[in-house]
């Protein structure tokens, strides 16, 4: 008597719960970039966004032992090289959307369709203004000579920003070519390697190293804290491949319960009127081409980026490490 | 009279309570589940990716580890270990309030105090900035970001484990057994070396081995500093080879080789007793005078700036520039949160943790220390590889439920165990029991088996004897355990993050938040907010002590 009580309470409950329409979001791109967003959805179209943080990592591990219950519809995440992995470990499914093929050009999502990059991430080289003339730059695989012995500022090579650049490196340089560029980044090293891309400007701002490499954005909040910042940027590779991008970008879950639901939060999400919403909270570049950049990005000017598809990234990405590995990059 | 309650003592002996290495194996089993799903593994190797790790990388992660893991371990123990006895044997200017302070570094996080020493003392950090001023060059400073550094960091967070039990040890050893030494003519300094190391030997092992733990387990320290570990190859594996399995073969190797120094130990102390000499209380503390009495005081500030105040003094400088735009309302659940977990891992992990020991100290204590020596190996396992040990059999088991529920015609939600509380909780219990079971099963060791006999003799069963023999006397253990677990809740990220319920935010997961997209300022704010939370159950603690 007692337990079958309990059950139809629970069974009320049960039902109870699916009423508004919901999407469910795993995302790795944290709370205080994606909830304006949401939000915004959510007040245009009545449907409510759930979402939960994580990393990248564990998030994917999440999906796959959740299988055919998942609760998540999308899964967003940042970089190429994990939505290629989620394809690979079978947890995201192919979607085909006039849309998102309007508003995303193809080197920016999977040729499959089963992601899709929602805004744009440059990865480029920052010199001191005191120390350095943008005329002695040119190049990534440049900062490979010995001019700069001593010189030269890097990120660790843990972080996957990294391992997608030198990903795209190896399909166009092949992997002995990119292993003596590596090695000569790493006999150029002024400094240990550094674990976030502030430290590496505060480091070329303060004159411990002349060049180096990181991510827009982090330059750009830098900037806004300290105008006086003796740090400026140089968009490398114009004359050949292009400055090095990535992705924050997601896809729909294989077992999404709300595909259609999740397809529309795409789209919506890389059409016009979400995309400076997405990418100017963090400075990053609109994947959409017809969306012009927040104003002080912009101000950075304008370049030529790689066009290789960013999916490079992530098969890339192992031979990418352990080539890192074999070059003493840490 | 006494007598007579002997003699009654053997001819009744203590029931035996076959109850006991099955309640030790049923709380083991929280943690053998997740262990057993990062060791099962081990049943497929990925030999490509451990060729590439041992013919580049794993040697020198071996040298590191071995350096970093030696060091910390020293360093823990020289300052752990001194500060203790400094504050539980002699009197000088502030000591009682430094007993409890120098506690409060438990309360920041190793990976908070990394990122800050690294503002303050690298190249870019003001140091060097005003030395390059005044000098015109800081080349010369030894940087920070290096093997010296890490090392020295991690000893500056991890050495109040030590400190707290060692305290607990010389506290609670008894007036007694260093007046005999001193009668036998031992000077202070022979006592402490053959009298009270000695007799603290299960509290320093206990403390050292969740240091060693802990630093073996650590990645958000050690990749601040970019000083590669065994865990950097585990995290390369899984994150950047995409390779779980790998990742938790390297970690079962490291969960072993933790086993194996913890049965080695276990065997080195063979059947010594470490019971407390005489009911007498803890010694009257012996007055500095002079010199010595200032020394005293300045060491204790100097360890407490280097390890707190100014680490804080940082963070709050970084908080006040985002305490505008960052601090609303939001952070009043992030703290109910964080509290609410903390607190009730705190009450189960130590309820546990106290059931385990206990059990090792019955009669059929073998197969309960193997179980014990089991359950705790969980604080070894970095932490997001026991996050996904965790997660993995509870959405097994939620598919299984669901799928049950829908044979009988039943519409269910995607979870059903998943996400919620209780889940949350086992999953720190995994993670923690070492912690509570170190401090309490070293206490245990200070009652003797007469006081046991004595309790038996007056008709207390093992539960009642538990409840107001045990339990009275384990007071200060108990507390330190409560303690740390709370502090070590508020501060784990991976199993939080990855078990909490949709929409649930702790201070700890504001900080990982943060942290990821490199933004420190404003990471520092519920960084300091886990310090001030933290210090509620410090202030506690000093409360406790300072009533014996």
């Amino acid at each position: 008597m007692k337990s079958s009580l309990l059950l139809g309470a629970l069974s009320l409950a049960l039902v109870g719960s699916a009423t508004a329409e919901e999407v469910t979001v795993y995302s790795a791109r944290i709370e205080s970039l994606v909830k304006p967003l949401f939000d915004a959805y959510t007040k245009e179209t009545g449907v409510q966004v759930k979402f939960v943080t994580d990393n990248e990592g564990a998030l994917m591990q999440r999906i796959k032992a959740e299988g055919a219950n998942t609760p998540a519809d999308i899964l967003l995440t940042v970089d190429a090289g994990n939505l290629w992995q989620a394809t690979q470990m079978g947890l995201l499914k192919p979607v085909q959307s006039a849309a998102l093929s309007a508003n995303i050009p193809a080197h920016l999502r999977d040729p499959d369709g089963n992601w899709f990059g929602l805004s744009v991430r440059a990865r480029t080289v920052f010199f001191n203004t005191k120390r350095v003339k943008p005329t002695d730059l040119s190049t990534y695989e440049d900062l490979a000579d010995p001019k700069w012995k001593g010189r030269l500022c890097l990120r660790s090579a843990k972080k996957v920003y990294n391992q997608s650049l030198v990903g795209t490196l190896i399909s166009r340089l092949g992997e002995a070519k990119t292993e003596q560029v590596v090695k000569g980044w790493v006999a150029n090293l002024a400094a240990d390697p550094f674990s976030d891309d502030t430290k590496l400007l505060e480091a070329i701002d303060a004159g411990q190293c002349d060049v180096g490499i990181a991510n827009t954005y982090y330059y750009g909040r830098l900037l806004d804290k300290n105008p006086k910042l003796k740090v400026s940027l140089f968009w490398p590779n114009q004359t050949t491949s292009g400055v090095h991008v990535n992705i924050s970008g997601a896809g729909v879950t294989k077992h999404a319960k709300n595909e259609k639901g999740a397809i529309k939060l795409l789209e919506w999400m890389s059409s016009e009127k979400a995309q400076n919403l997405l990418a100017d909270v963090n400075m990053e570049y609109p994947a959409n081409p017809k969306v012009k950049p927040d104003p002080y990005v912009a101000s950075w000017g304008s370049f030529k980026h790689d066009y290789i598809n960013v999916k490079v990234a992530g098969e890339q990405q192992a031979n990418a490490v352990k080539l890192m590995d074999r070059a003493g990059y840490k | 009279m006494t007598l007579s309650l002997t003699a009654q003592a053997q001819a009744s002996p203590p029931r035996r309570w076959n109850l006991q290495p099955g309640i030790a194996w049923l709380i083991a089993a929280i943690t053998l589940v997740p262990l057993l799903v990062v060791l099962a593994s081990l049943a497929d190797p990925q030999t490509d990716i451990w060729a590439h790790l041992a013919d580049y990388v794993l040697p020198q992660l071996l040298i590191n580890t071995a350096w970093l893991a030696g060091g910390v371990a020293i360093g823990t123990l020289l300052l752990g270990v001194s500060l203790a006895w400094l504050t539980a044997v002699y009197d000088f200017p502030g000591r009682r309030h430094f007993a409890w302070l120098l506690a409060l570094p438990l309360a920041m996080p190793a990976y908070v105090l990394a990122s800050v020493q690294i503002g303050l003392y690298d190249f870019t950090g003001p140091l060097q900035t005003l030395l390059r001023e005044w000098f015109d060059n800081s080349r010369w400073f030894p940087p920070i970001r290096s093997r010296g550094g890490v090392i020295l960091t991690m000893t500056l967070a991890l050495y109040p484990y030590v400190y707290l039990l060692a305290r607990n040890a010389f506290l609670t050893q008894g007036r007694r057994a260093l007046e005999a030494a001193a009668v036998l003519g031992l000077s202070r300094r022979q006592g402490f070396w053959r009298v009270a190391m000695p007799m603290a030997r299960p509290w320093l092992v206990g403390g050292v081995s969740l240091v060693l733990m802990e630093t073996l387990a650590d990645f958000g320290t050690v990749a601040t500093f970019n000083y590669d570990t065994f865990t950097t190859a585990i995290y390369k594996a899984w994150f950047a080879l995409f390779n779980l399995k790998a990742a938790s073969q390297l970690a079962s190797l490291l969960v072993m080789a933790v086993l194996a120094l913890a049965l080695f130990e276990q065997k080195a102390r063979g059947n010594k007793r470490y019971h407390g000499a005489g009911r007498s209380g803890p010694a009257q503390p012996i007055r500095l005078q002079g010199l010595r009495a200032v020394a005293a005081t300045a060491a204790c500030l100097l360890i407490l700036a280097l390890a707190f105040f100014i680490p804080c003094g940082q963070l709050l400088k970084w908080a006040a520039t985002v305490i505008k735009t960052d601090f609303d309302s939001r952070y009043i659940s992030f703290i109910w949160h964080s509290v609410l977990l903390a607190g009730g891992a705190a009450m189960l992990v130590v309820t546990l943790g106290l059931l385990l020991a206990y059990a090792v100290r019955g009669r059929d204590g073998h197969s309960a220390r193997l179980a014990a020596r089991l359950a705790t190996l969980g604080y070894a396992i970095p932490g997001s590889v026991l996050a996904v040990g965790v997660f993995i059999p509870t959405a097994a088991l939620d598919n299984q439920l669901i799928a049950a529920l829908q044979a009988l015609g039943w519409q269910t939600p995607p979870q059903i165990l998943k996400g919620t509380l209780v889940v949350m909780l086992l999953a720190y219990a995994a993670r923690f029991l070492a912690v509570a079971f170190e401090p309490t099963q070293a206490a245990m060791q200070r009652i003797t088996p007469n006081q046991e006999a004595a309790a038996a003799s007056l008709g207390l069963g093992r539960r009642e004897m538990l409840w107001r023999l045990h339990l009275p006397l384990l007071r200060g253990g108990l507390f330190t355990a409560a303690l740390m677990v709370f502090v070590d809740v508020m501060k784990e990220m991976p199993i939080t993050l990855m078990t909490r319920p949709f929409g649930w935010n702790t201070l700890s997961v504001r900080v990982f938040e943060m942290t990821s997209e490199g933004q420190w300022e404003q990471a520092a704010l519920p960084a300091l907010a886990i310090v001030v939370v933290g210090l509620i159950p410090v202030a506690l603690l000093a409360r406790q002590t300072e009533n014996r």
